[in-house]
């Protein structure tokens, strides 16, 4: 007799280790998060430096990330370092190093961003107002440029999350690895498994990034004036 | 660096970049139609389809492309529907696509004063020759950068389409690693493969984008 599809998420541990495998992409995604910010706002700081060289070179790095697919970046970090320098790199610390490079770009675009919409008159007034240099940044700038920055970051990780579905392509055992262990385990007692299994591991993403996409709009309304 | 490898893959490399790019393209234009679409329906605010429209966009920007095609590929034959790779990365890209299209268009008309409405009105404009004339090329030019950002993402996210057997850039790279482990060109012919197709486009987007910004009013 053939068995309902949808409960061989029942059966056994199925759903545990579904949610195991996605624990292990998120926990991906937030360490990379997690190393990126800091890194990022060193880089949007260092992107607004008035020399040329500098701008240059952060030009460049930023848009080969950005124009490049993360997935080749993956490729590169995981096949390529190992070919040439004889790296023999984890896929996981592969996979945190291509999020960190990509999400420190993208972080300190963001950073420049937010710190060029502070208007000139800003920094004048605080001035005038007979504020120091590091007291302007800590009262009047920073506090600016957090309420642009923050919704923006916690896109970014939403981004991040998604992204992280990549990492299955180089060997990762995460979210997806796991539904297609479970689909091959039960080929003939569950021949439908298929498609419970993918569209469980869809709604899991989307319950994932969905409260924090919801939150981040949140915030951007609240602090849009 | 064997240079020989780069002569003898070239051909395999441009089949698959005008594979990666026709189906981007196509991909593409579908999104864009759904994207105007669903923010026209929320624009005009249709009842229960725009309720619809709203669950779509969602669902869309919060999960990955390669869970929608391997739901797409793998799942969906389980219900006797069996669509070829192709038609999968097309929908995939089409579905992801039109939600992010959908939010730039939306922001872009949300962005148009009422003052324009009513100076369009009192200047003696139709309601549809106010949406044509005035409203939609100033929505148009503040939503540019964004579409422009979703049109290189989208060509970007091409890239997973070797995850459903298509045979596009990544694929081919991913072959000829695996036959002559040849990783070093394979890549770098890679690397160069998708700066061809996707730095014009983005020079081209910030171009446009520098020349539209006239259009905004008050600017």
């Amino acid at each position: 007799m053939q068995n309902l599809g949808i409960s061989i998420l029942f059966k056994g541990n199925n759903l545990l280790r579904l949610m195991g495998g996605l624990w292990i992409t998120v926990r991906i995604s937030l360490l990379s998060a997690l190393i990126s910010v800091p890194l990022g706002i060193l880089f949007g700081m260092f992107m607004r430096l008035p020399s040329r060289l500098t701008k240059l070179v952060s030009r460049i790095y930023l848009n080969f990330i950005r124009i490049m697919p993360q997935l080749v970046l993956l490729f590169i970090v995981f096949f390529g370092a190992t070919r040439l320098w004889g790296l023999n790199l984890s896929n996981e610390f592969s996979a945190v190093f291509v999020f960190v490079l990509w999400g420190t770009a993208e972080m300190g675009d963001l950073v420049r961003g937010a710190l060029n919409s502070i208007p000139k008159h800003q920094y004048e007034s605080s001035q005038a107002l007979g504020f120091s240099k590091g007291q302007t940044y800590l009262y009047i700038v920073i506090p600016q440029t957090l309420r642009r920055l923050i919704p923006q970051t916690i896109n970014l990780v939403t981004r991040m999350i998604k992204t992280t579905s990549l990492v299955v392509l180089i060997g990762i055992v995460e979210m997806m690895k796991v539904g297609q262990q479970i689909i091959d385990a039960n080929r003939f007692e569950y021949p439908t498994a298929a498609l419970w299994i993918y569209g469980v591991i869809f709604f899991l993403y989307f319950f994932t990034c969905w409260p924090i996409s919801l939150a981040a709009r949140k915030l951007e309304k609240r602090w849009s004036n | 660096m064997d240079w020989s490898f780069f002569q003898k893959y070239a051909p395999d490399y441009i089949e698959a970049g005008i594979l990666t790019v026709r189906i981007g393209l196509i991909g593409i234009l579908l999104s864009l139609l759904i994207g105007i679409l669903a923010s026209s329906i929320q624009y005009f605010k249709i009842p229960i389809l725009r309720r619809i429209v709203a669950v779509y966009i969602e669902l869309s920007r919060n999960t990955p492309l390669l869970v929608q095609l391997f739901f797409l590929y793998f799942g969906l034959p389980k219900l006797g529907i069996r669509l070829s790779a192709e038609s999968c990365g097309i929908i995939g890209l089409a579905f992801l696509g039109g939600g992010y299209m959908a939010e730039s268009l939306r922001s872009g008309l949300e962005s148009v004063r009422q003052i324009q409405y009513e100076s369009a009105y009192s200047l003696g404009f139709s309601k549809t020759g106010t949406l044509i004339w005035i409203i939609f090329p100033q929505a148009l030019s503040v939503a540019f950068p964004s579409i422009a950002a979703n049109v290189v993402f989208l060509l970007k996210e091409t890239s997973v389409f070797s995850a459903i057997a298509l045979a596009d850039l990544m694929y081919v790279a991913k072959d000829l690693i695996g036959l002559y482990y040849q990783t070093t060109e394979a890549l770098t012919m890679l690397v160069i493969a998708y700066l061809i197709i996707l730095l014009p486009v983005s020079i081209l987007a910030s171009i446009l984008e520098r020349r539209l910004q006239y259009a905004e009013f008050g600017h």
